[in-house]
């Protein structure tokens, strides 16, 4: 597979890894920004072969772990509905709302449907007029203009059974939130590199100036992560602060930036609540008010939600990485990939799931 | 009032639905017959069959009986290199023929949905026919039941397998032992992706095909050239990776895989890579475990590998005494990762 076997190669890897080991001289704690580079540094075992002065803690871009649960639970009622066929991508079918999940709508009746793209949530609303289709959209900045896209085409079409129940967040409020918490413990960053790709890196150097950390942008693959590390501690190691391109192959300063024009032209910033973290302000985005039509929100009318986290998961100090999946009572006991207490439980992309399927 | 003319036929004379299934043909009345007559009797030739009665009176030869049944559900019934005739034959004489068993006779039973194409009953007929002809088993009892339509997906079948397993043999996930080697015959994950692509969702195509086949000559000629075989699995549901934990919990045993061995085609690979799945947790239909002192593997191994559906096989990991009950994978770079049961229903990742 050209594009990946080669950032597979295991020597090019050793080597990078070899000169982590030589620039190490003090422990530094350094976070992956994204749940894709969680489960590589699991799968791949990367972080067992990092010198013992290197940690990485885990962060927050999981977009299925942060979708907050109240809106778990408005999906969870939408797509009950005799009248819906309610799209998702496949991970979000096991996430737990307060009660049930979408695998027990669909159990109960409900028209549950997996889909690969919005695009294809598109075609379903096309080929079954008498029904009303929505998409449950949520992801970061990298899922946006494929939602944003589905919207414009409804918008074109002019169909009226097709809405987005939208959940988006954004990587630099959260980053902002981490490092201005006074229990940060946080010296580096490896950005999340698919992130970049759509919106470049011009967001982050008012970040860099008030927090004085470096940032690697980062790939997946196990090379591309090693150089984010490595890129990282040499920074932190010379005292630099400074934004360094470790996926350059993908990631340019500005981005692609049709795909951020079409991203402004439907959504607005907005407040969100992010699971297990709370409201961190103007860190969404939502459906500017023009395309209320396709708003599933403002469409389906499901009454008051009453949330119910359970109480024993920990999964908000997980994601602000001050704490590991085994810090927690419930890890592998109550909660387990099978019965999920919280998202990051649910996810290949969450920490917690990680660790537990990749036995740490 | 003009005179009636009754010249005409004045009794309609009724269709006889020789195009699709009607709940007539599960009525164990003439249609039912019929059904038999014209599609399953000539398809499934044989004595035990023929007789007409409510079960095949078999002669078994000497040694212990095994059964097993499986049943079969998959969309489409059709996919490349395979289909749910081909799967349903295959499924189960490989499940007969891990124990260690020569599978001898199927019966199966079908449950055929309401306005199923007469024409698609029969492919799945002959392409079991095919299916039970190459695997040297006989078809001798069998079942129809018709359901309304919308009640089931076109058609379902249900095969039970019967084998002989000769005294003193012992084949079973219990008995992998550390010192033993794991051979896989062959690449991972074709079925899975095969049908998955068959089901035309994936907005791309693949040339990727099923690798559904009876495995019991592969397993014949395993037993022929070891004498010490511990363990035979097919890898279906789950893939490898489950299979493997199954073994290592029934054996408590610590299976260690070497994932530079792992056999995977390169679109295989590449599907898994754009779906987010992982090829160890994809269904084969084709494939054989087989666990052995690593003293005979090398003998077992050129022997699979000169048999038809063995021609890719390795060794892909081994069998150590801890820790107990775990599969753990070696990476190419060093480190070591534990592999999972698989949790639920695969499920694609969002991005």
């Amino acid at each position: 597979m050209k594009y990946l076997t080669e950032y597979r190669d295991a020597e090019l890897v050793a080597g990078v890894m070899r000169e982590i080991k030589r620039v190490t001289t003090r422990p530094w704690t350094l976070m992956e920004i994204c749940g894709g580079q969680t489960h590589s540094i699991v799968r791949y075992g990367l972080d067992q072969l990092l010198p013992p002065e290197i940690e990485l803690v885990h962060g927050p871009g999981c977009p299925v772990c942060v979708t907050p649960l109240e809106q778990i639970d408005r999906a969870l009622a939408i797509a009950a509905r005799p009248d819906v066929i309610f799209t998702s991508y496949g991970d979000m079918l096991r996430v737990p709302g307060s009660n049930r999940d979408l695998f027990s709508v669909r159990a109960s009746g409900g028209d549950v449907r997996v889909v690969y793209s919005p695009l294809d949530a598109l075609k379903l609303a096309q080929a079954n007029p008498e029904k009303q289709v929505v998409f449950f959209a949520i992801g970061f900045e990298t899922t946006a203009p494929a939602n944003v896209m589905a919207v414009m085409q409804a918008k074109n079409l002019g169909l009226t059974n097709f809405s987005v129940l939208v959940s988006h967040v954004r990587v630099p409020p959260a980053m902002r939130a981490i490092l201005g918490s006074p229990s940060n413990r946080v010296q580096g960053f490896l950005l999340a590199g698919h992130v970049c790709a759509v919106m470049g890196y011009h967001e982050y150097p008012p970040l860099l100036e008030t927090y004085r950390v470096p940032m690697a942008i980062t790939g997946f693959e196990p090379l591309d992560l090693a150089q984010g590390i490595l890129e990282t501690v040499r920074m932190l190691e010379a005292g630099q602060v400074e934004i360094k391109n470790a996926y350059a192959r993908a990631v340019t300063f500005d981005g692609n930036q049709p795909a951020q024009k079409m991203i402004q032209q439907v959504f607005m910033e907005c407040d969100r609540a992010w699971r297990g973290i709370g409201v961190i302000p103007a860190s969404g985005w939502c459906l500017r008010p023009e395309f209320d039509d396709f708003n599933a929100e403002k469409r389906f009318d499901v009454g008051e939600i009453l949330t119910q986290e359970s109480p024993l998961c920990i999964a908000g100090q997980i994601m602000q990485g001050l704490k590991k999946p085994h810090d927690c009572a419930a890890f592998g006991k109550q909660c387990t990939p099978e019965t999920p207490l919280g998202a990051t439980m649910v996810s290949s992309e969450g920490a917690c799931a990680a660790y537990y399927k990749y036995g740490r | 009032m003009s005179e009636i003319d009754i010249t005409g036929a004045v009794c309609p004379v009724p269709l006889s639905h020789n195009e699709q299934i009607v709940m007539g043909h599960g009525s164990g009345g003439r249609m039912a017959h019929d059904l038999i007559r014209k599609v399953f009797l000539p398809a499934f030739d044989n004595p035990a069959l023929a007789a007409g009665d409510d079960g095949a009176v078999l002669d078994l030869p000497a040694g212990r009986t095994v059964v097993s049944v499986d049943s079969h559900v998959v969309f489409p019934l059709f996919f490349p290199g395979g289909d749910i005739g081909r799967l349903a034959v295959c499924g189960t004489v490989n499940d007969v023929a891990v124990m260690g068993a020569t599978p001898l006779y199927l019966t199966a039973g079908f449950i055929l949905e309401e306005g199923l194409p007469l024409e698609t009953l029969r492919r799945v007929v002959e392409s079991m026919k095919q299916a039970a002809d190459e695997a040297g088993v006989k078809i001798v009892s069998g079942d129809t039941k018709v359901v309304e339509r919308g009640k089931a997906d076109g058609l379902y079948v249900s095969t039970t397998g019967v084998g002989i397993l000769p005294e003193g043999r012992e084949i079973s996930g219990r008995r992998a032992q550390a010192g033993d080697a794991v051979i896989l015959s062959g690449p991972i994950g074709d079925h899975g992706i095969a049908v998955l692509a068959a089901r035309g969702e994936l907005g791309f195509e693949t040339t990727v095909q099923s690798d559904c086949a009876p495995l019991n000559g592969l397993a014949a000629a395993v037993l022929a050239a070891g004498d010490d075989i511990h363990v035979l699995r097919d890898p279906t549901r789950g893939g490898v990776a489950t299979t493997l934990n199954e073994i290592a919990r029934q054996s408590g045993v610590c299976i260690t895989l070497n994932e530079s061995a792992l056999p995977v085609r390169p679109e295989v690979a590449s599907a898994c890579e754009m779906l987010g799945f992982d090829p160890l947790y994809i269904a084969n239909e084709g494939r054989m475990l087989v666990i052995l002192p690593r003293a005979g593997a090398d003998e077992v191994l050129a022997a699979m590998r000169a048999s038809k559906y063995g021609e890719g096989a390795v060794v892909i990991g081994e069998v150590s005494a801890a820790p107990a009950g775990r599969v753990l994978m070696k990476t190419p770079y060093g480190s070591t990762r534990v592999v999972d049961m698989l949790a639920g229903e695969m499920l694609p990742r969002i991005c």
